[in-house]
């Protein structure tokens, strides 16, 4: 006992060192890597496409580094505001769609016994596996002028001649939502899947019919899979170009062909990274809406 | 005090030492300034409502947490710059921390895996361990297939088969029904007694401590309130939260009124008592304890004792059956007897009274 | 035996519900079905059903360039995924077990190659990449599909990480383990099936990936699916549904396989267990 006075100084030293060993260390190898790599590929890069939207064009489609709002003076003409509308109702229509054909199927998914259930997600996701250009591309061969849609609806005699559907808005739409809805039905399926039966039986037995239940218990409840849904179809289908590329053979503009073009054949680097900081405005717009409901940890994502 | 020190020592010299140690997460003390000494070969156990800081004391002796200040010797070796994996003790865990991947065998074997000792000689000696945990044939089986009070024998097992100095068992009955934790406690009991290895065992639940242990500290916010054998700990608790603590007790706070010979009468707000001890000055405030079995009652004033009450209701336990009786500040004195006391009732007015040395007088805490 | 009006009501909506789920699953097989169908069509450029043939399924190992930008993705993929998945297990335990002054900021960096359009990040890493002067290729595609990859690898082993509970690899100090060993023995089996998934996660990723690869790639070589959106216009031909569908058929394959080895290894088990 008598030893105790000197221990105490000895002890904070060995307990650095151990520290060093134990934890400084350790992290140090273990998460600075993925640190290290999100710093610099995503932080910095994000920072400095913010950065260059506020710079502006040279005359042979250079970046003048000279601070100017011009990029976002830009968007604001009829040509882009148009196709920003644009993007942004057809990602909106494709969201309800995706959401209103999705939620049922979830539904159905979730009541079915766990094994079951594992399999019909499993049949979902097969398609998932196949190129997603080579899907697309199937619709064009099922929707062209002599496909066997407009064979179909000729042979029985609902139109005259061939419809076009081919580089149009609709046959666009139908590609985002055939691309779109596993995103729409998973985290949805889950969040019902997690419902508990004895919150639906408790409002049947209080006297709640099923419509009253429906709307009072489990909308409210699914909430958070929901609005999960809204994210992960919204938010990509307001930057994809390949599905307007494939479908809408370069006549169908949105956002993401914009944005291509202005690294491509347009070169206006400003312009580009003027829509792409609206793209990232609007993602956070959402994910702060989100945050609101759930934590953002929970957010499904397949 | 000496009594129970001389006897300890006999059992051999401290093979683990705490000095002055202290554990402190943040702002929050939660071990403090704690001396111990675990004698070689003893099974002790650390007693104490959760957080009291038993666990942490545990993980401080294993080496997953670092003492904040203070010494930790194993051996008379100080122990804190090493490795939970240099250190020569073994733990089981509260929730068995069976490796779900492996088999029993390989579970139970993984401890001479990691310091190479030849396949044969860990074959043979996984195989011994286990008849002696009664697990023989499981070896294949992996941890999911096992019940609780199986997978409590294999991490015991895993543990022992490394020859530890100190085995240091977290709590390791808590998952386990009533009849089974029982059945555990003896077999474990039964093995430390075999092996001869010291035991440091965790709990919070009092009536394993006192089956189980040489000695038990009985541990409060950080501190221990009490280190003796168990007989000591029930009969003769040294602070207001040991009696409560362990077993049911009438604490009653008071002041002393006269001191006697080693016979202290004190006055308290229920009314006068008498207890025996000695160390007690006139006007000190202090507790006293009183069992329930040690209460007697009369419908007469007793001499020396001034405890009048009412009797409110019968509590039927199974083997006892207990009177509740109000006293006149409010509080509800018991006493037990073995059927009902059907010489009252309800609502009829008693004396109570005790054999002064039945009762135990406890010092006012600081 | 009559049939009470509940049991009716239900019934329907039994019906309702698989005749509704059988058009949505056509809907999601439609496209499959076509593109393997097509892959046996007799002509040059997929436009119409010409008849059928199972030459392009020979014709493909020609067409050199189809060949080339398979390669091309699938060394990009088994790259991106040991990166990712190498990156991502050993940060997916570093950032769940270590407390430290930032963690909190790269756990939200993490979400953003999640959620915000794939385009974005790809125009953003551009940028950087043509200011620092590196030449676009291989490389460059790399870096942007572990940008995306290592993410999702990183959420998806998190989720097999126990919470705060680290007792496992406590005992396993305790039996005499040091750090090496422990994660070896320990810590790397009980991730395993999370670790199994990052690594397939991440290969789909990769190798389906279009926005990335179209952005960063040099001028010499671009990857399949890159191939693909460029044939588009002139029309896709039957040598690339052959292709797909032979890489659509192998996955699922690997799939089946991968669960009768489960299920195989899990009834021995149930039988040694039995005895």
């Amino acid at each position: 006992m008598s030893k105790k006075l000197d221990d105490n100084s000895d002890l904070k030293q060995i307990g650095k060192k151990r520290d060093v060993k134990r934890k400084t260390l350790p992290a140090l190898a273990m998460a600075g890597p993925v640190s290290l790599w999100m710093i610099l590929f995503v932080t910095i890069p994000m920072l400095f496409i913010i950065y260059i939207s506020f710079m502006s064009r040279g005359v042979f489609g250079d970046v003048v580094y000279k601070f100017s709002g011009e990029s976002y003076q830009t968007l604001m003409d009829a040509t882009y505001f148009k196709v920003i509308l644009k993007s942004l109702r057809v990602a909106v229509f494709t969201t309800v769609l995706c959401l209103l054909v999705g939620y049922p199927f979830a539904y159905y998914i979730a009541r079915k016994p766990k094994e079951t259930a594992a399999k019909l997600i499993m049949l979902i996701m097969i398609p998932f596996w196949t190129n997603s250009l080579m899907r697309l591309n199937s619709w064009l061969l099922v929707f062209q002028t002599n496909g066997p849609v407009n064979s179909f609806l000729q042979w029985t005699g609902m139109t005259d001649g061939p419809i076009t559907f081919v580089y149009t808005d609709g046959l666009v739409v139908l590609g985002m939502i055939t691309n779109m809805l596993p995103f729409a039905v998973l985290p949805m399926y889950s969040s019902i899947e997690k419902l508990n039966k004895s919150f639906l039986e408790a409002s049947a037995d209080l006297g709640a019919n099923g419509a009253t239940t429906f709307r009072k218990i489990t909308l409210p409840l699914t909430f958070p899979g929901i609005f999960s849904s809204i994210i992960l179809v919204f938010i990509p289908t307001l930057g994809i170009y390949t599905v307007s590329d494939m479908l809408g053979g370069g006549k169908v503009l949105y956002i993401g062909n914009i944005i291509k073009n202005q690294f491509g054949s347009i070169r206006n680097w400003p312009l580009g990274a003027a829509l792409s900081v609206l793209l990232i405005v609007i993602t956070m717009l959402l994910i702060f809406l989100y945050t609101r409901f759930a934590s953002i940890e929970d957010m499904e994502v397949v | 005090m000496f009594r129970e020190k001389n006897e300890v020592n006999s059992m051999g010299d401290a093979i683990v030492s705490l000095i002055e140690v202290e554990k402190r997460f943040g702002s929050n003390q939660v071990v403090k300034k704690m001396n111990l000494e675990i004698m070689e070969g003893e099974f002790l156990t650390l007693l104490g409502p959760s957080g009291c800081g038993k666990t942490t004391t545990l993980r401080m002796i294993a080496g997953f947490e670092d003492a904040s200040a203070g010494v930790i010797k194993v051996q008379g070796e100080r122990i804190e710059d090493k490795e939970p994996y240099q250190r020569d003790v073994n733990t089981v865990f509260q929730n068995y921390a069976l490796f779900p991947h492996m088999s029993v065998f390989d579970n139970v074997a993984y401890g001479l895996t990691i310091k190479k000792v030849p396949k044969e000689e860990i074959k043979k000696r996984v195989l011994e361990m286990l008849e002696l945990v009664q697990l023989k044939g499981y070896e294949k089986r992996k941890p999911d297939a096992l019940s609780g009070g199986q997978k409590q024998r294999v991490a015991i097992a895993r543990a022992l088969i490394n020859n530890p100095k100190v085995l240091l068992l977290d709590e390791p009955l808590g998952a386990l029904d009533l009849k089974l934790r029982k059945q555990m406690q003896l077999e474990l009991k039964r093995l430390q007694r075999k092996l001869g290895i010291t035991f440091v065992y965790v709990t919070h639940d009092q009536e394993e401590a006192l089956t189980m242990s040489d000695r038990i500290a009985v541990m409060n916010a950080g501190v221990i309130e009490q280190l003796a054998v168990p007989n000591e700990i029930y009969d003769r608790p040294k602070t207001k939260f040991v009696a409560g603590f362990i077993g049911e007790s009438n604490i009653f706070d008071g002041t002393v009124k006269a001191v006697d010979g080693d016979l202290i009468t004190v006055e308290t707000s229920a009314g006068t008592v008498q207890v025996k001890g000695s160390g007690f000055q006139e006007r000190e405030t202090m507790h006293v304890s009183v069992r329930p079995e040690y209460v007697e009652v009369s419908k007469e004033p007793i001499p020396g004792f001034d405890l009048k009450g009412t009797v409110k209701d019968f509590i039927y336990m199974g083997t006892v059956v207990k009177t509740a009786v109000d006293m006149k500040d409010g509080m509800e004195v018991r006493y037990s007897r073995f059927e009902q006391d059907y010489s009252v009732k309800e609502q009829e007015t008693v004396y109570l009274y005790w054999r002064p040395e039945k009762a135990v007088p406890i010092k006012q805490s600081r | 035996m009559a049939v009470s009006k509940v049991q009716k009501k239900k019934k329907a909506f039994s019906i309702l519900g698989n005749v509704y789920a059988v058009i949505i699953y056509a809907i999601l097989y439609i496209p499959v079905a076509v593109m393997m169908m097509f892959s046996f069509n007799d002509q040059r450029y997929n436009y119409y059903w010409n008849g059928f043939t199972t030459k392009w399924y020979g014709k493909l190992f020609e067409n050199s360039a189809l060949i080339g930008s398979l390669w091309y993705s699938l060394i990009i993929a088994v790259l991106a995924t040991l990166i990712s998945v190498l990156i991502g297990t050993i940060g997916a335990l570093g950032l769940k077990r270590f407390e430290f002054k930032g963690r909190k900021f790269i756990n939200n960096m993490l979400y953003i190659p999640i959620i915000v359009p794939e385009i974005v990040l790809a125009v953003a890493l551009l940028i950087i990449f043509l200011n620092i002067g590196t030449a676009l290729g291989m490389g460059t595609i790399l870096i942007g599909h572990c940008t995306f990859c290592i993410p999702y690898a990183i959420v998806t082993i998190k989720g097999r990480i126990s919470g705060d509970d680290n007792s496992l690899e406590e005992a396993s100090m305790d039996l005499g383990a040091n750090r090496i060993q422990t994660f070896i023995r320990v810590t790397l089996p009980s991730i395993m099936p999370g670790v199994m998934s990052a690594a397939f996660l991440s290969f789909t990723l990769s190798i389906d990936d279009v926005v990335m690869s179209n952005m960063l790639a040099g001028a010499k070589q671009s990857t399949l699916p890159v191939l693909i959106l460029s044939m588009n216009k002139a029309g896709v031909t039957p040598d690339v549904n052959a292709l797909t569908t032979i890489m659509i058929l192998v996955i699922v394959a690997a799939m089946i396989l991968n669960n009768i080895i489960k299920s195989a290894l899990k009834k021995r088990q149930n039988k040694e267990v039995a005895i």
